[in-house]
């Protein structure tokens, strides 16, 4: 079959026009053959006597098969029609067949996979399932290319079939690790990728940092923050690691808050809040505990906070590309100071649902956690709105710079007596500052001012906090 | 040093290449009697006379063929085209035989030919006259496709292309022909293989070329006064692209924004992003993003040009939401 | 035009004779050895060795022949894909135009072109051009070049009359008796442009009478006698040649094959092509030739097993030749320093 054109793989024979003992002269038409494209006329190249005729009309058969037998003319030995004959061994191979031999090649010399190696470096979708299976990269050994951890390996180390099948949470094949009922979907937490590699080299977990880059994204910026307070517990002694540590930190917060300055328009209120009735209540209280367990004003500020979330959500959540996302949880962020210098604000988990009682045991456990420097990180990337509190520190008010991706910071000064006029009397009270600053792309003032006056409206009924 | 403009900086570039190479002539639609459409020639046919100031009927295919003709012939022809929307005529002369010739023949017959056109939106032309589509160029292997940005490249760009053996495209925005600034006076010959750095900067990388570099170093101005320090790098050569360059700046800042007049599919901002991400993948701590022209044919009306323009504000917005 | 032979009544008068006889033989020749090697193509492209398209000038030798006789080794041709005859025609040798066929490195373009696309730089033959009139402005621009550098050459440019209908063609011709330019336009008028007619295609079907209107001198020349083309070209190009601005030769031929292996010709009337085949150039010349006594008893078989051995050779080289390194695969995009280029 010869070939007949640039994309032609085989061809039927429709009609011959030559029959066996017919004499045949080199260019004479001896048979009509179909291709996909069109019917052509096949010349012969050889001259002589058709001996026999191998393909019979109607039957496909590949480029390069033998048609038919030739003899020439002087009784030599049988020639193949056409030109093929000459028994060259030019009959084309399909590209495919070609192909598949390359394969089958390629597969046969491939040296065994190379010995593992740890890998830092991981891709997104790896880093994905890694998740979704609750395998911890960083110890996964690979066994592709560079030692480098294949989406098989994960696989196999999660329990998943390692042949390559994707089969999300359904038990199939051998024994796992993991019993697939205990397959917990894990929220996808999206990051850079050199935040993953600088989580990697802090051995930070991704997955407790709370991302401020675009889509809500962990940074590496981020990575850097919620490496900060964790860094005391890895680092030896010498005063080169705290000052190193101080002035990253301080680094950090240069950052964080010249952003909040640059993304954020804050806008400011206070108001003055009348605690005598919170006061009174705190001293009765007190009185039925024991040192260790009384109750300070600031639980009673927190869990007023907390509360009047509820009525003000648009205080509570976060501003992830220009998009306010509305959080349902209330975690406040508590501002310490450390000792060694700067500012953090980890989040005590659901401040709103927690007793009074539960709160000052949160409270203390976290300052002095925070002090410490034994933060766990979901408690750094949690807070959904901020609380600072510089009464202590003799100042009457504070206007405090916005967390982001938060939207309000809740300030409180030092408690003072104030002359306060009241029912047209006026009398000396207890009273604290209470100023919000918030921002103006998801709230305006008229919410921020109910905001403050629910503060304030709690405040007056501290036996329902 | 002293004051001159983009457009006659690359008529100076011209001038010294008929002055000092008896080969090189310049041919295109009006190049002559009319002094060029955009007045980058004028006043050449005068000093060089007709044959050297050759004025051409309006057959793209014709004259740019002929170029490549007269290349073949030993000459050192500087086409000129209109604009890029009327190249798209010449378009199987650029592509079918300049680009392939060298190829096709076994490496036999090189076409040293120069071709110069205007780019780019801007002025009110509409969807005829405002297209940047040198990214389409950039596509095709033979071909060597460089956009001067500054008075500096305006000037210096010319020579080093007509040294060049292959074909070589210059596209010159329609906007910078009135641009002013000062040009030293002995200002030559520069590379034409490699990007630069327009401004060196710390946060974010800011790739543009041609008519968006200006955009991109006037973002960069308002990013520093918010405490952004963005590096600029001007692309120079859209292909072969110097590669190592924007690459090595993003490894710095770990974050990209690309901006490109052509439209975003398929454009040279689709291509550098993805060598970002093929190189320095690992670097990055934001996703690449792209500040391009809307997909639209460009309009007439000046707000809607606008709007369909990357603009500084734009700039400014994407590096802001990477989180630079 | 044909001449009889003249009667050898004087020394100068027979030895010019002699040289025209001996010329036309080697007309003859140049005609064998194209329809030869395009036969043998045909085989070869039937057991795959060679691929692609492959277009073949069956029919048509006597114009690339005729034409390529005219010019002089410093002029440049530029022709299309369907030049096999006017490459050999041209002077490139058979070895490396079956090479280059078969894709080997030793062809005329190293086995990057293929069919479509012979070049070769020793004989300003400009390939090879398969985009259908594509050839036309780069011809002109060769003569523009010669034009601004004082050179006395001509640039011969082949297409066929489906190029007439492309653009470029109207483009270049205007170009060229613009600027008067020396180029000698030769528009092989096969009749049909792939597999549609030419009156299917055209409003105006005298194609000469479309360069005219360039006021471009241009004739209509029986393409299938290969004097008479020699004798047109020989005069047009000496036209040219010394200033005469562009020529217009249309030579009216016909392909034998179909337009490339393989269509089933289904376009055209057998008889149309049967009648065609009995003005064969080939038996044309010999019955001539014979006539006039130029060509003897077993002179023909002689020539014909010449080139038959010629072919032989030439495909035994190409079957011979190598596969360029695939490492070589990006060479020759852009230019690479001259000493590279002498190799291999």
């Amino acid at each position: 079959m010869p070939s007949l054109g640039a994309d032609m793989e085989a061809g039927t024979v429709s009609q011959w026009l030559v029959k066996v003992g017919d004499e045949v002269h080199r260019g004479d038409v001896v048979a009509v053959v179909e291709t996909e494209k069109s019917t052509i006329e096949v010349e012969i190249f050889e001259s002589g006597t058709i001996a026999e005729i191998l393909v019979p009309p109607g039957k496909r058969v590949p480029v390069g098969a033998v048609l038919a037998h030739v003899t020439s003319g002087a009784g030599h030995a049988a020639n193949t029609v056409p030109s093929v004959s000459t028994a060259t061994p030019a009959v084309p191979r399909a590209p495919v067949v070609t192909a598949a031999h390359a394969a089958t090649v390629d597969a046969a010399i491939s040296p065994p996979a190379p010995v593992a190696r740890r890998s830092t470096v991981h891709s997104p979708v790896l880093r994905h399932l890694a998740q979704e299976l609750g395998v911890d990269l960083v110890t996964l050994t690979g066994s592709g290319p560079g030692g480098a951890v294949t989406r098989d390996d994960v696989e196999k180390a999660g329990g998943r079939r390692g042949d390559g099948t994707r089969r999300r949470g359904r038990a199939t094949g051998k024994p796992k690790s993991v019993p697939p009922a205990e397959l917990q979907p894990v929220t996808r937490v999206s990051s850079s990728p050199l935040a993953r590699r600088k989580a990697a080299d802090l051995g930070i977990d991704l997955s407790a940092v709370r991302g401020t880059g675009p889509h809500g994204s962990v940074i590496e910026r981020d990575v850097r923050l919620a490496a900060a307070p964790a860094l005391p517990e890895k680092a030896g002694p010498g005063t080169t690691v705290a000052d190193d540590r101080a002035a990253a930190m301080r680094r950090a917060i240069g950052a964080l808050m010249a952003r909040s300055k640059r993304e954020i328009p804050h806008y400011y209120l206070s108001t003055t809040i009348d605690l005598t009735a919170a006061a009174a209540w705190l001293e009765q209280a007190n009185i039925e505990r024991p040192v260790t367990a009384r109750l300070v004003l600031p639980v009673l500020l927190l869990k007023a906070t907390a509360l009047a979330v509820g009525h003000v959500p648009e205080m509570n959540g976060f501003m992830i590309d220009d998009v306010f996302h509305p959080s349902e949880a209330v975690h406040v962020g508590v501002a310490v100071s450390l000792r060694t210098g700067g500012v953090i604000a980890p989040a005590i988990h659901d401040t709103g649902g927690l007793s009074l009682d539960e709160l000052m045991t949160a409270l203390k456990d976290l300052v002095g956690r925070a002090r410490a420097g034994v933060l766990r990180s979901s408690e750094m990337s949690d807070p959904t709105i901020t609380v600072t509190n510089l009464g202590d520190l003799g100042v009457e008010a504070v206007f405090g710079v916005i967390y982001p991706p938060q939207v309000a910071l809740v300030g409180f000064g030092r408690v003072t007596e104030q002359p306060w006029a009241h029912a047209g009397m006026l009398g000396i009270r207890p009273c604290v500052t209470a100023t919000l600053s918030a921002d103006h792309r998801v709230s305006d003032g008229h919410r921020g001012a109910r905001f403050l006056t629910e503060i304030n409206r709690l405040l007056q009924e501290p036996e329902k906090l | 040093m002293s004051t001159t403009t983009y457009r006659e900086a690359m008529r100076q570039a011209i001038r010294e290449a008929l002055i000092s190479d008896d080969r090189v002539f310049l041919m295109g639609e009006d190049v002559g009697h009319y002094g060029g459409c955009y007045a980058v020639s004028l006043g050449l046919l005068e000093e060089f006379g007709a044959e050297r100031i050759r004025d051409t009927p309006l057959s793209e295919s014709g004259f740019v063929g002929a170029g490549i003709g007269a290349a073949l012939g030993g000459m050192r022809p500087i086409v000129e085209i209109m604009t890029v929307n009327f190249s798209l005529l010449a378009l199987d002369q650029i592509v079918n035989s300049a680009a392939t010739m060298l190829y096709m023949s076994g490496g036999q017959f090189n076409v040293p030919l120069v071709i110069r056109m205007t780019t780019g939106a801007g002025r009110q032309l509409a969807a005829q006259h405002s297209h940047s589509l040198e990214g389409w160029y950039a596509h095709v292997p033979g071909l060597r496709v460089l956009a001067p940005a500054t008075l500096e490249d305006a000037r210096g760009m010319l020579g080093p292309a007509l040294e060049d053996p292959d074909p070589v495209l210059i596209f010159e925005h329609g906007g910078l022909y009135n641009v002013e600034g000062e040009l030293a006076d002995d200002a030559g010959p520069v590379d034409i293989t490699t990007a630069a750095v327009r401004r060196p900067g710390t946060d974010v990388t800011i790739v543009a070329y041609g008519g968006t570099l200006r955009t991109a170093l006037t973002a960069a101005e308002h990013l520093a006064a918010d405490g952004v320090d963005a590096e600029v790098v001007d692309l120079r050569c859209l292909r072969p692209l110097d590669t190592a360059t924007f690459v090595a700046s993003v490894a710095r800042t770990h974050r990209a924004v690309i901006v490109d007049e052509g439209w975003r599919t398929g454009s040279l901002s689709a291509e550098v992003s993805a060598r970002i991400v093929e190189e320095v993948f690992y670097d990055l701590d934001a996703p690449v993003s792209r500040v391009c022209s809307v997909e639209v044919p460009m309009p007439y009306a000046k707000h809607l040009e606008d709007e369909a323009l990357p603009q500084v504000a734009d700039v400014v917005d994407a590096v802001r939401r990477l989180g630079a | 035009m044909t001449k009889d032979l003249p009667e050898p009544d004087t020394g100068a008068q027979f030895t010019r004779a002699c040289a025209e006889n001996d010329h036309k033989v080697h007309l003859l020749r140049q005609m064998v050895r194209i329809r030869r090697f395009e036969e043998r193509c045909v085989e070869l492209y039937s057991r795959s060795a060679i691929r692609g398209f492959l277009h073949l000038g069956i029919g048509e030798e006597a114009c690339a022949v005729g034409v390529l006789e005219a010019l002089l080794p410093e002029d440049a041709v530029v022709a299309t894909y369907r030049e096999h005859g006017h490459v050999l025609a041209r002077g490139v040798s058979m070895r490396a135009t079956m090479a280059e066929l078969e894709g080997k490195v030793e062809g005329c373009s190293r086995g990057r072109g293929g069919s479509m696309h012979l070049f070769d730089a020793a004989t300003r033959f400009y390939g090879g051009n398969a985009i259908v009139g594509g050839g036309l402005p780069l011809a002109v621009g060769l003569a523009l070049a010669d034009h601004l550098q004082g050179r006395p050459r001509v640039t011969a440019c082949f297409f066929g009359d489906g190029a007439v209908a492309e653009g470029e063609f109207h483009e270049s011709m205007n170009l060229a008796a613009l600027w008067h330019l020396p180029v000698l336009f030769c528009c092989e008028n096969n009749l049909y442009a792939m597999g549609t007619a030419l009156e299917l295609t055209e409003s105006e079907t005298d194609l000469s009478l479309k360069a005219s209107s360039y006021r471009m001198p241009s004739w209509e020349v029986d393409g299938m006698d290969v004097i008479a083309v020699e004798d047109a070209a020989r005069h047009a190009a000496e036209v040219v040649r010394t200033g005469g601005g562009p020529h217009f030769l249309e030579l009216r031929t016909y392909r034998f094959r179909a337009h490339s292996m393989y269509d089933s010709d289904r376009y055209r009337d057998k008889a149309e092509i049967e009648g065609w085949k009995s003005r064969d150039p080939i038996p044309a010349l010999v019955e001539r030739l014979r006539a006039s006594g130029v060509l003897a008893d077993g002179d023909l078989e002689r020539l014909e097993a010449e080139v038959d051995a010629e072919v032989d050779d030439a495909v035994a080289f190409a079957e011979a030749g190598t596969d360029e390194a695939v490492e070589d695969l990006e060479r020759f995009v852009t230019s690479e320093p001259v000493q590279r280029l002498a190799s291999p």
